[in-house]
């Protein structure tokens, strides 16, 4: 529906707006509006690994792989995007090759699948399945200069198997399945020659293996094992040609192998006496030519092999710093890239291998301070016209921002930590200030007028191909949406978006430029094995208007570590400028976040953390925070839907905790829990309301003037279980096994307000929860189709509300504070339909005054955002809808829903790998702007009821000046008109008045020829000259006269 | 123009404007045969005879305005059974004439009844009359009113706008951040 059904004068409205709703239940937008109110970013996450193009090929291009599970070609030039492949998360990339200098390799799902992809053009060539155990960490080795056979031979390694495939082709040219138990080859190597392919693989935790194999056939042509002493952890880095550096078991100690003699013979050499830092993790990169790279958490050490005998360290790195891979310059040389920070900038250092002292560039470049530390570098060399060799460095940083760094300067960087984006909020933009001048921003009238004249030829199809090319630039350019000022309509607002790299994005909706980032420093410092662990953000401060010199803020949650007991760690972060305002520690983990609707006397929200001994923490820490807390103590409790033990517990507070002292910890009281039986059910998903959905009335009303009461609940939980045999993959059980069962449960109370089976039905579960109703998505195994269900729920206690003379006198209870201890009686309606889709993500759009009709925005499988209106969804269709249902807008029932395709919010674009929509309600009550995130972000704004209370871009005002000025036209002339006529009949009246001829004389007034003579007539006598020179008819009129 | 219409429209203005015309115009001579002095000549019995007949004239003449809205109410009804249920813009416009008519009628009722006026008439009655079929017509509109569903007598029209009861108690939580 378009509008509630109102009686009264807006029946008039609603029904225009109904009829208008009808006629437009795909609501779709036109080519030339692509890019007026939405914008698509395009990223493809932390680079892990990159291969240039070589240099013959001219291109200069870079292939990266990224932790997002992206391969993209990228442009050396400006960063953009050539082509870029989205790979499923359930088949994760490990290695990235290029081959033949035109295909890339790229190896997947634990070394099963090996993939090429043309180098130009990002199109598959060919893909091979391999038979290996995806426990283990595959290896991919491309031969070079193979003399052997014509193509390049690719080797695959991952557990105790070893496979040849050729890069042509993708053909299996042989395969080696090693008989030693538990082995794992950690490294493949050729000969020089080319003829014998090396592998070195650990088997237990003691024993080194090392196979000779003939690159021709792979054949077994030495076996060579040793045990060494004290046992390996697995750390192996190729020291020189034929000396293996392996970190022994303890992280104490170094062994030296060299393995390609007759027997392996090694030494031992004591990390201790090479650095002095052995706490954290522990790196072994080699650089060729005798030269390796240690990497710990603190420090960067170049170690020089002396042969077998020992290694010395050659240069240290205090600084945090990052050693690319080594780069063949030349036959003998290799250059490596070190990259160490030095106050706010970082050094770039080149260093050839062959005399490590040496260095062969050292330049100091500027970089953003929000980036934080450098993780990896990639070395590329380029010819200087001089014939000298130039270096760039692909630089991937802390905040997952990928930067190009040649000739000391930042060439480009792409924000790429935005492909991670793990929970989004919004703020407003500062009000516009008085000084601000109109005419600063409007250019000036004649400016304005030009464009709307265009427009107005637009409108008038009378504009040229270059006309139309102008007015579309000028949509786009619109300087209008994109003003850091807060615009009456609220589609201007900050998007601050939380990644997973521990930054804070602020994007702009108007165009999605970031206005500030903000890699938080609490987050960092608390890092935890690489790995800051940022959980959510939420609006902290929202200044009231009268406040309005305070800036608002917003609350970063994280944790110090990856388990589940580590502290969390608090940020609040100015949403103008990005600054951190203050940040703390906490003392107790965090296992829930619970925001509550309370505000203290400075207007911070309040907030409950409970930590994982089931404490809740109130946040700030303020008396007037605790005192407006503990005044709705007694109100307030949580639950905990536990997925491990299958039980939702609810609790609620008490004063007292086991922290002494602290009056700001509560302890908690378990109310009620509710034991799903495991072996029939598991919780599969939980859903709530959204807590700033706002809903317009309690009442809904059906044809026949009846009122329903809707169950409207802030604590109503939706809770799908299925059955544990179908947990699995679609097709792994069968119907009979499977089923689903859906619950809709009081969060206060723990009541069970409705309880449904599916019987065949499995997951992935997907739910919305919004105003009375919930739709889930779920898979039906009898029919082979995804479903879509909606349960809709009343309150049958207050349906008796019915007599109009108390509803007009006020005399109902129906504003009365509701409990839930009261158990409402409620009724529940529900259907379900197929629905053709499976589903990434689900939302529902949100107004802001909840009176819009709502639409479900689904992320589909495709990577769109399908926006499908509710009324699809109404559990009160039926095949034949009478004249009243119809006249209400329900839509005759149908086993599926419809997918049109104009209904798409995302068009012609993809968000690849989507992750999550969010719907922001702006202050026009029309409009809702959705933002959708996944490796790429997407905003638009949708109406889904149109915009009915707004005039649209698109909106001439030129015509309307033009027509207002034809009806002012027109007025005057009408006007002139209406005085001649007037003065016409004062004529008549006069004459008539004297001449005694009245009838005869009224007539003949009434005609102008006769008006005059008439009145020469009157004036003077029967004889004048204008009788006489009057035409005929005026004598017939005179000779009447005369009679008279 | 013809003559013969021209003649006719003499005579009914003569008529008409016989008190008048012989004072806005006394140039003109009066028509051959015509005798200014004989209404003069009745006597005072004829002349209350034929007052008393102007005065069962106007009765009976305000009889009849008083009876005329009925006929606008049949007609109302009418087209209001041709306007049907629904709400659109004719019906709607036939609803409120059908309401205006009766109202801008009863505001003009002293004016109606003017002409009427008369010491020995009694317009009391009619005008109750004229009174009562304009109400009734109002109460056609208002029911035709009641029937487009643009009256506010059922309960949905009053709890249609009712905002959502505050709620006492609040609990929030989830699945546990991992």
């Amino acid at each position: 529906m378009a509008a509630p059904p109102r009686r009264l004068l807006f029946a008039l409205l609603s029904g225009i707006l109904f009829v208008a709703s009808l006629a437009t239940l795909a609501e779709a937008i036109y080519e030339d509006q692509v890019g007026l109110a939405d914008w698509h970013q395009k990223y493809i996450g932390k680079v892990k690994q990159a291969v240039y193009h070589s240099q013959k090929s001219g291109r200069r291009r870079v292939v990266v792989l990224t932790e997002e599970n992206v391969i993209s070609s990228l442009d050396l030039r400006s960063g953009d995007i050539f082509w870029r492949h989205v790979i499923d998360k359930n088949d994760p990339l490990d290695h990235l090759s290029l081959s033949l200098g035109k295909y890339v390799l790229t190896l997947s799902s634990g070394g099963t699948i090996l993939r090429a992809w043309n180098l130009p053009d990002g199109q598959m060539i060919w893909e091979t399945h391999l038979q290996t155990s995806t426990t283990s960490k595959p290896l991919l080795h491309v031969m070079s200069n193979n003399k052997v056979a014509k193509d390049n031979l690719v080797l695959i390694s991952s557990g105790r198997w070893i496979y040849a495939v050729s890069s042509i082709d993708g053909a299996i040219l042989w395969e080696k399945e090693f008989s030693l138990d538990g082995l794992e080859i950690k490294q493949v190597l050729q000969s020089p020659e080319n003829d014998v392919v090396y592998a070195v693989g650990i088997a237990g935790s003691s024993k080194l293996a090392l196979y000779h194999l003939s690159a021709k056939t792979g054949e077994i042509l030495k076996d060579i094992q040793e045990t060494l002493p004290g046992g390996l952890s697995g750390e192996i880095a190729l020291g020189s040609d034929n000396v293996l550096v392996a970190l022994n078991k303890a992280r104490s100690s170094l062994f030296l192998i060299e393995f390609k003699s007759e027997r392996i013979s090694y030494n031992k050499v004591h990390v201790s006496d090479l650095v002095q830092d052995l706490s954290g993790t522990f790196k072994l990169q080699s650089l060729s030519n005798g030269v390796i790279a240690l990497q710990t958490s603190s420090t960067v050490s170049l170690l020089k092999l002396k042969d077998i005998d020992g290694l010395e360290v050659v240069q240290r790195f205090d600084q945090p710093a990052a050693v690319s891979d080594a780069l063949t310059i030349s036959e003998k040389d290799e250059a490596f890239a070190v990259i160490q920070h030095v106050g706010s900038q970082i050094e770039f250092i080149v260093k050839f291998t062959s005399d490590v002292s040496i260095e062969f560039i050292r330049e100091m470049v500027n970089i953003d301070q929000h980036r934080g530390n450098v993780e990896k570098v990639f070395l590329n060399s380029y010819i200087r016209t001089d014939k000298t060799h130039g270096f760039r460095a692909l630089v991937v940083m802390e905040d997952h921002s990928l930067l190009l760094i040649q000739q000391g300067k930042v060439v480009w960087s792409r924000e790429d930590g935005l492909a991670s984006i793990v929970d989004v909020t919004t703020s407003e933009l500062p009000v516009e200030k008085d000084g601000v001048s109109v005419a600063d921003v409007e250019h000036n009238l004649f400016e304005w007028l030009k464009g709307h004249m265009l427009k107005l030829k637009g409108t008038l199809m009378l504009a040229n191909a270059d006309e139309v090319a102008a007015i579309q630039a000028l949509r786009l350019k619109s300087s209008e949406k994109n003003k850091m000022t807060r615009d009456h309509n609220g589609f201007r607002k900050l998007l601050i978006v939380l990644t997973k790299a521990g930054k804070v994005i602020a994007l702009h909706t108007g165009d999605g430029r970031i206005i500030w980032s903000n890699l938080l420093p609490s987050l960092r410092a608390s890092r935890f094995d690489g790995k800051p662990s940022a959980l959510r953000i939420y609006p902290w401060q929202v200044p009231h208007h009268s406040v309005m010199r305070e800036n608002p803020s917003v609350l970063v949650v994280g944790k110090s570590g990856a388990e589940s007991s580590a502290p969390g760690v608090f940020s609040v972060l100015d949403s103008y400028s990005g600054e951190e305002r203050n940040s703390m520690r906490l003392d107790h983990s965090v296992a829930q976040i619970i925001p509550l609707t309370l505000k203290d006397l400075s207007e911070q929200r309040l907030h409950l953390i409970v930590d994982s001994n089931s404490n809740a923490h109130l946040y700030p820490k303020s008396p007037s925070a605790l005192n407006v807390f503990l005044h709705e103590m007694s109100n307030l409790y949580f639950y905990s839907v536990d997925i491990q033990t299958n039980v939702i517990r609810g609790y609620s507070l008490q004063k007292l905790c086991d922290i002494n002292g602290d009056e700001y910890c509560f302890s908690t009281k378990e109310l009620w829990s509710i034991v799903f039986p495991s072996d029939s059910e598991r919780i599969a998903i939980s859903e709530t309301r959204k807590m700033n959905e706002v809903v317009h009335t309690q009442a809904k009303i059906i044809g026949d003037h009846d009122v329903m009461y809707k169950y409207l609940s802030k604590n109503l939980v939706f809770v799908a279980t299925v059955s544990p045999k179908a947990a699995g993959d679609i097709g792994s059980a069968l119907p009979e096994e499977a089923s689903l069962v859906a619950y809709l449960i009081d969060a206060v109370t723990g009541r069970i307000l409705h309880r449904v089976t599916h019987h065949g039905a499995q997951g992935p579960v997907h739910a919305v929860l919004s105003e009375n109703w919930v739709v889930y998505h779920y898979f039906n195994l009898r029919a082979h189709r995804f479903e879509m269900a909606v349960i809709e729920i009343y309150d049958q206690s207050r349906a008796d509300n019915k007599d109009v003379m108390k509803l007009i006198l006020g005399k109902h209870n129906l504003s009365a504070p509701i409990t839930s201890y009261a158990r409402p009686e409620v009724v529940v309606k529900s259907q379900s339909y197929f629905f053709t889709h499976s589903v990434k993500a689900m939302a529902v759009t949100q107004t802001a005054k909840g009176i819009t009709s709502k639409q479900l925005l689904i992320g589909t499988i495709g990577d769109q955002v399908l926006a499908l209106d509710k009324r699809y969804l109404d559990p009160r269709r039926s095949a034949n809808p009478t004249q009243q249902e119809k006249e209400e807008g329900i839509i005759p029932l149908t086993d599926s829903l419809p997918i049109i395709p104009q209904s798409f919010v995302t068009h012609s674009h993809q968000v690849e790998a989507l992750r999550g929509i969010v719907s922001i309600p702006a202050k026009l009550e029309s409009t809702t702007l959705v933002f959708t995130y996944g490796v790429d972000l997407f905003y638009t704004q949708l109406a889904p009821s149109r915009t009915y209370d707004s005039l649209t871009d698109e909106f001439s005002y030129a015509l309307l000046l033009i027509t207002i000025a034809v009806l002012v036209a027109a007025i005057i002339v009408t006007w002139i008109w209406s005085e001649k006529k007037e003065l016409r009949d004062k004529w008549r009246l006069y004459l008539c008045n004297h001449l005694t001829t009245k009838p005869i004389c009224c007539e003949l007034t009434l005609l102008k020829p006769y008006r005059k003579a008439t009145y020469a007539i009157i004036n003077s006598g029967h004889e004048t000259k204008e009788l006489s020179s009057s035409n005929s008819s005026f004598h017939k009129a005179y000779l009447v006269l005369k009679v008279l | 123009m013809e003559k013969g219409k021209g003649l006719a429209r003499r005579w009914a203005v003569e008529l008409h404007d016989a008190s008048s015309s012989s004072s806005s115009s006394p140039a003109v001579p009066d028509p051959p045969g015509f005798t200014r002095s004989a209404p003069d000549a009745d006597d005072a019995a004829g002349a209350r005879q034929r007052k008393d007949s102007e005065a069962s004239w106007k009765a009976q003449k305000a009889w009849e305005v008083a009876q005329s809205p009925f006929k606008n109410l049949m007609m109302m009804g009418f087209m209001m059974w041709m306007a049907g249920s629904t709400v659109h813009l004719f019906s709607i416009g036939i609803t409120f004439s059908a309401l205006w008519q009766p109202i801008s009628a009863l505001r003009s009722v002293g004016k109606v009844f003017e002409p009427f006026k008369d010491p020995r008439v009694d317009t009391i009655a009619p005008k109750l009359l004229f009174i009562a079929l304009n109400l009734a017509a109002m109460g056609l509109g208002v029911w035709k009113l009641n029937t487009l569903g643009l009256l506010p007598t059922n309960p949905s029209d009053w709890v249609s706008s009712l905002a959502p009861a505050p709620e006492v108690e609040y609990a929030g939580g989830g699945i546990p951040l991992i």
